[in-house]
């Protein structure tokens, strides 16, 4: 690592931890969860399917029992399929004193409560002149899922990053799923919390107590020849392609973002000032997506040449050959830098 | 407080509140097809203003049974609960006159218009939204098992919104404590609400479908509304689980204040002005001998609200840096 790399790695890809767990993404949520309602009673979750674990399994504990059986259904709610209201209802729980989990589902399904999020939760705080707050974390796995189509396939990141009082993060890894959903749980304010559903499984160290602040990147790969920055899933691929791209003798500082508002901007500024290229890839779709106000920043501050590599502007289909098309595999991302490298 | 006396103090205290911000909203304004006037002073309350006058009763008869414990959400025409709930009327005037010193800092104005401090969580700019903040609230309130309840006012235009059935249905299966008040003024802004909602005394019925009993009440008569909500707010604290009041009432006013509402047939809006909540009270208490003391409540009310009109006009506006305050990271600053 070079003295320039300004947030040092996660514990994640540290040197091993013998106090690291080895969890699911979706156990490493589980534990979070189930360490705030142990220290907090105000802390509730409230979605469809909880009962049961969710419909995920994160809301299930690494000994396999869903958290239900341990808070009592009075903190792990099963609702009715009425997302207005899950969300609406958890805007009321906040301002009443609760810490409430909100469980969408799917991110796409949290179109259904867009007003109750947007309009009620974000504005509150402002709106009311600070009389009162909405400490809410409201779930939304965004991402494909394989063979799920055009309504549980989306990721809407840019969406929710564009309004005033949320604060947007996804994590892509068991660590960070973990450490972030504690720091989203302490925030006191709403935000998004956007697990991948292709992740849930993904298995990695997790070590109780430590903790990542919100809006704060993670290097996973140094060099000086180009900035890739990533969040959520695509941040595998795009560490593939560092892979591929050090074998060409090409040197790629990869940045995982991890919080998409607030972002770390010191950390991208930083390393596209030093490579003089950036390249943004995430896995929502190109057109007025989060990498656009990313590399426009860069552009505006650096030197840097930038790009932008996300999905083409279609629905997610059904058949493999159509979903394929949505998909952005590290072998994209490396022709996308060497492209601009060529520049 | 429930007494007649006491209900009509608090009655003419919002017709003198909405009175006054209706005044200060002429001028300067352009909406509503209405064009300002070349010499109009500019407004004191400006964008839109949602008058409730009319509708006092509704509001002072349910809110008299409250105390600042329980949780109150309301609609876009909320400053008659608001200062029923326990409100300051400077306060809430510098809210209207966007202020420093109003409620929400000048942030918010008259459709947020809030004073979390006796548990009014506010007025919402979006149809149907109180209902399911108030049933979260009221969800609150029933897991730490304290005493107290929420009330959640909407109008007949709410109940044709998903959230309407989203909410009482919560309401019901969770069985939390919360009272919903639909005050029925039968126009949804400038439509009528009848042709556009199937079903007759639809709030009332579209609530017994769920097994939520529904109350109906002349909602001008403040007696009558009083006497209907205490016995479903007792019924409520008693762990009945949620029930509906259905008032019926009408609005004297356009949607906004610069509304003529010249859609309405004039002979209805005469016989409706017949029905006004505030007249029926006063001279029930001339007849019980208590014209004087009426006389007196109308004359303290009047002179509350200009000491607050004038308090307004006089305060100063929040400063610009007011704009990246009381919000998560707005990215001024370090983003700029």
């Amino acid at each position: 690592m070079s003295s320039a790399v300004v947030n040092p790695p996660a514990v994640a890809d540290a040197t091993p931890d013998t106090s690291a767990l080895t969890l699911s993404y979706a156990q490493a949520a589980a534990l979070a969860l189930s360490e705030a309602m142990q220290a907090d009673p105000h802390v509730v979750a409230l979605g469809e399917d909880l009962g049961r674990g969710g419909v995920f399994g994160q809301y299930r504990g690494a000994d396999g029992r869903a958290l239900v059986e341990r808070f009592g259904p009075e903190r792990i709610i099963d609702t009715p399929i009425s997302e207005s209201t899950i969300m609406g209802a958890g805007v009321g729980l906040a301002l009443a004193g609760m810490r409430p989990v909100v469980e969408l589902r799917v991110a796409d399904f949290a179109l259904c409560a867009i007003d109750e999020l947007v309009n009620q939760a974000a504005k509150n705080r402002f709106m009311f002149g600070g009389q009162g707050r909405v400490p809410l974390v409201a779930r939304l796995p965004i991402g494909i899922w394989t063979a799920s189509a055009a309504q549980h396939s989306q990721s809407f990141e840019a969406w929710f990053a564009h309004v005033p009082g949320l604060t947007v993060v996804a994590p892509a890894t068991p660590a960070d799923s973990y450490g972030l959903l504690h720091a989203a749980l302490a925030s006191g304010d709403p935000v998004v919390f956007m697990e991948h559903k292709e992740l849930w499984s993904m298995q990695g160290p997790v070590t109780p107590g430590v903790h990542q602040p919100l809006g704060k990147a993670r290097q996973l790969r140094s060099g000086n020849d180009i900035t890739l920055v990533s969040w959520s899933r695509q941040v595998h691929a795009v560490t593939e392609a560092a892979d591929a791209l050090a074998a060409q003798g090409v040197g790629a500082d990869v940045i995982d973002l991890r919080s998409i508002w607030p972002w770390d901007r010191a950390a991208v500024l930083e390393s596209a000032g030093r490579t003089g290229r950036l390249l943004v890839v995430h896995e929502s779709i190109q057109a007025a997506g989060f990498g656009g106000e990313i590399a426009a920043t860069v552009a505006e501050h650096t030197a840097a040449r930038v790009a932008r590599l996300g999905a083409p502007r279609i629905p997610v289909g059904y058949a493999p050959t159509l979903e394929s098309v949505a998909r952005i595999g590290a072998a994209q991302v490396v022709a996308a830098a060497l492209k601009l490298l060529q520049r | 407080m429930t007494d007649l006396l006491s209900l009509y103090r608090t009655m003419v205290r919002i017709r003198a509140f909405e009175d006054a911000a209706e005044r200060a909203s002429q001028g300067g304004v352009q909406i509503w097809g209405q064009s300002a006037a070349a010499d109009a002073e500019p407004a004191l309350v400006k964008g839109p203003l949602h008058l409730s006058t009319g509708q006092e009763a509704v509001a002072a008869g349910v809110c008299a049974h409250l105390h600042a414990r329980d949780l109150l959400t309301s609609t876009h025409r909320g400053h008659g609960h608001t200062l029923a709930k326990g409100a300051d009327s400077t306060r809430m005037m510098c809210e209207l006159f966007g202020r420093a010193p109003g409620y929400n800092k000048g942030k918010g104005g008259s459709m947020h218009i809030a004073d979390f401090s006796v548990g009014m969580l506010g007025a919402n700019g979006v149809v149907t939204a109180g209902l399911p903040i108030a049933v979260g609230a009221a969800h609150a309130l029933k897991l730490r098992g304290e005493e107290a309840i929420a009330v959640c006012f909407f109008g007949d235009g709410a109940i044709n919104r998903g959230p309407f059935l989203e909410a009482l249905n919560w309401a019901q299966i969770y069985r939390v404590p919360v009272l919903f008040v639909c005050e029925d003024n039968q126009i949804s802004a400038t439509t009528r609400s009848a042709p556009m909602t199937a079903g007759t005394q639809a709030a009332s019925a579209r609530a017994e479908a769920m097994g939520i009993a529904a109350t109906q009440v002349d909602g001008n008569d403040v007696l009558a509304v009083s006497e209907a909500a205490a016995q479903l707010v007792a019924g409520i604290r008693a762990g009945s689980g949620p029930r509906l009041l259905h008032a019926l009432t009408y609005r004297h006013k356009g949607h906004v204040s610069v509304d003529p509402a010249h859609y309405r047939d004039p002979a209805e809006v005469a016989a409706a002005l017949l029905t006004d909540p505030v007249t029926r009270a006063r001279e029930r208490l001339a007849a019980r001998g208590q014209a004087a003391a009426a006389a007196d409540a109308l004359a303290q009310a009047q002179a509350e609200i200009a000491a607050a009109v004038a308090f307004a006009k006089a305060a100063p506006f929040p400063e610009a840096h007011e704009a990246f305050e009381d919000i998560a990271t707005t990215g001024e600053g370090a983003w700029a």
